[in-house]
């Protein structure tokens, strides 16, 4: 009886420790890159943005000076608005993701090469990408061509990338054509991973095709669903490589993190660069804060209808 | 009966639709790519973008590309650092996910927002700092240097990781335990096999994000003789050869050839991954 106990005793205290071993071992590595390539360069940023320096030579302490300034040049905040074009683009991407996942997700022709197809894009290196449409854009090259082939005339046609009312929505084409198949991937490899038994209960349920995409699909695959809203609204603020790559930001084309980028690395101002940076993040906490509080409401209401649901089907599974 | 038939119609030919139109859109840039690097100078000069080639055979434009652009080194370096980084993040990012999924201790739900939060972090705006700590560390211009930067956060893996373990009953964990198996020998030898179809998926997103990284190799790798890799190979097209797209295009195809290959041959495994019901019964 004693015996018993105590080897009880032995292997849950065993237990334990191989626990905490396994914890520490297991998560050392992930914080300390974690921590040298985020948490400390974000610190040392924060810093910065209250000196006037370069990278090499002496700094002088200007106290909110940079933060004054982003808001005065007419270079700095104004920039921030191009980021609803991406912002746009952005959401017309999830939404073409998600249609084109649920679509593929079930039995469909020639899936697999639709798939192919649609996801090859995302696969193309950034450089590569800016030489493909700067080649796909310019006067009478391919856009053009096949725009003819539809009927219009060369001379209706703006210049895609030179014309300050179309050049932007030009270059947010080319984000959503290089990502909304990474997210269509995402998102099937999503729904398939949802138990199918909720499917074919759903089915028995008499649910359609809406309903099954409502309420069995969105609330299975929120986590990652979430994730993406996530990334993609914080991707639109900080824009950056399509007009780098295609444009140089010319033409009314620099994106906020352009024109940081070209402040930082040109211009060398750090510390105006690092201030530039730091209202960025700001602003990205502020809307990924609304966007949470947005989802958890939307989403807890569809987690009660998905209760409601599954003790129905209990009960009519007693009954039959 | 008939308007259901009609209904079931015309949603599989608005489905097909779609399919084959964004399809198109998908692939038109790269078609329109790879016609042009088949032309001639001439050829370039005198046809229409989507004129065929007179020959698929002219392979002159690739040759030069490939020499100019230095793209042997390239991919030598884009090797190197591609395995290296997977190994190291794959075993890295699955250790971090089991521990999140399946022990429940203090200061749990902190990290996964610490790392949550990192992805607000915008990257570009971050490299202001890191390259001060990166030349403080004495890792610019060193492959080794890049490669660990390169295997910090990825959180688009942790989460399909986790996705997964969560698809993965617990009964497993506790029935292994009660044949008095470890935690490591759990990890390593029931779970990791498992996890192989999301491991493979990510290793495929993350592989593909780091060989077509450029920004930081630009950064960090500033001696371009000697340490480019294939996406920063493409720099030397801009400039003076900026206008000659038949040659540009080819460097691009070329940069994007391995893609290819990997795409094609792996394809089965980004798309059955995910699906795998290995725990089933």
């Amino acid at each position: 009886m004693t015996d018993n106990r105590l080897t009880l005793a032995q292997r849950l205290s065993g237990r334990k420790f191989q626990r905490g071993l396994i914890i520490v071992a297991f998560m050392t590595v992930p914080l300390l890159l974690l921590f040298v390539f985020t948490y400390l360069p974000f610190a040392e940023m924060v810093g910065y943005s209250f000196y006037n320096m370069k990278y090499i030579g002496t700094r002088t302490f200007v106290g909110l000076k940079n933060y004054i300034d982003v808001f005065e040049r007419s270079d700095c905040f104004g920039a921030l608005k191009l980021s609803l074009y991406y912002m746009v683009g952005s959401v017309v991407q999830l939404a073409l993701a998600l249609y084109l996942a649920t679509i593929l997700s079930f039995k469909v022709k020639g899936g697999g090469i639709f798939k192919g197809f649609m996801f090859f894009p995302y696969l193309i290196n950034g450089i590569a990408v800016g030489f493909i449409f700067k080649f796909f854009y310019t006067r009478g090259f391919v856009f053009d061509t096949v725009l003819q082939w539809c009927g219009f005339e060369l001379e209706n046609l703006p210049y895609w990338l030179r014309d300050q009312s179309i050049n932007n929505w030009s270059l947010v084409g080319t984000s959503v054509w290089r990502y909304f198949g990474q997210n269509m991937v995402l998102f099937i490899g999503a729904i398939m991973s949802v138990d199918s038994d909720l499917y074919e209960a759903a089915m028995l349920d008499g649910a359609n095709k809406l309903q099954q995409f409502f309420y069995v699909i969105l609330p299975n695959i929120r986590t990652i669903v979430v994730l993406n809203v996530i990334l993609s609204i914080t991707g639109s603020l900080s824009a950056f490589e399509p007009p780098y790559v295609i444009t140089s930001g010319a033409n009314g084309t620099g994106t906020y993190f352009v024109v940081m980028h070209e402040i930082a690395h040109t211009q060398q101002k750090v510390g105006l660069a690092s201030a530039m940076a730091v209202i960025l993040l700001a602003i990205i906490l502020f809307a990924t804060l609304l966007q949470k509080l947005f989802f958890k409401y939307v989403f807890r209401n569809a987690d009660e209808d998905e209760v409601v649901r599954s003790s129905r089907r209990r009960r009519k599974v007693k009954v039959g | 009966m008939n308007k259901a038939k009609a209904t079931k119609f015309i949603f599989s030919f608005l489905k097909y639709l779609s399919l084959v139109f964004f399809s198109f859109v998908a692939v038109l840039p790269i078609v329109s790519c790879v016609i042009t690097a088949f032309k001639t100078d001439t050829e370039y000069q005198q046809t229409n973008v989507m004129t065929m080639p007179e020959s698929w055979l002219n392979f002159d434009n690739f040759v030069q590309a490939f020499q100019r652009a230095n793209m042997g080194r390239g991919f030598i370096n884009s090797t190197i650092i591609l395995v290296a980084v997977l190994l190291i993040s794959t075993l890295v990012g699955t250790q971090l996910s089991y521990v999140l999924n399946r022990f429940k201790f203090r200061g749990n739900g902190l990290i996964r927002n610490l790392f949550l939060f990192a992805t607000l972090l915008p990257g570009i705006a971050m490299q202001i700092a890191v390259y001060e700590i990166m030349f403080t560390l004495n890792l610019i211009n060193s492959l080794v240097g890049y490669i660990i930067m390169m295997c910090g956060t990825d959180v688009i893996s942790i989460y399909i990781y986790i996705q997964f373990f969560e698809n993965i009953p617990n009964s497993l964990d506790e029935s292994a335990i009660v044949d008095g198996a470890g935690y490591f020998t759990i990890f390593y030898k029931i779970l990791l096999p498992l996890l192989k179809p999301a491991i493979v998926t990510s290793c495929i997103l993350k592989g593909v994000s780091v060989y077509n990284e450029y920004y930081c190799a630009n950064l960090y790798l500033q001696n371009k003789k000697l340490l480019p890799t294939v996406a920063t190979s493409l720099y030397t097209f801009v400039g003076p050869l900026g206008s000659k797209y038949n040659l540009i295009c080819a460097g691009v195809i070329i940069s994007l050839l391995p893609a290819l290959i990997v795409f094609v041959t792996c394809q089965k495994w980004i798309y059955s991954g995910l699906t795998s019901g290995a725990v089933k019964g």
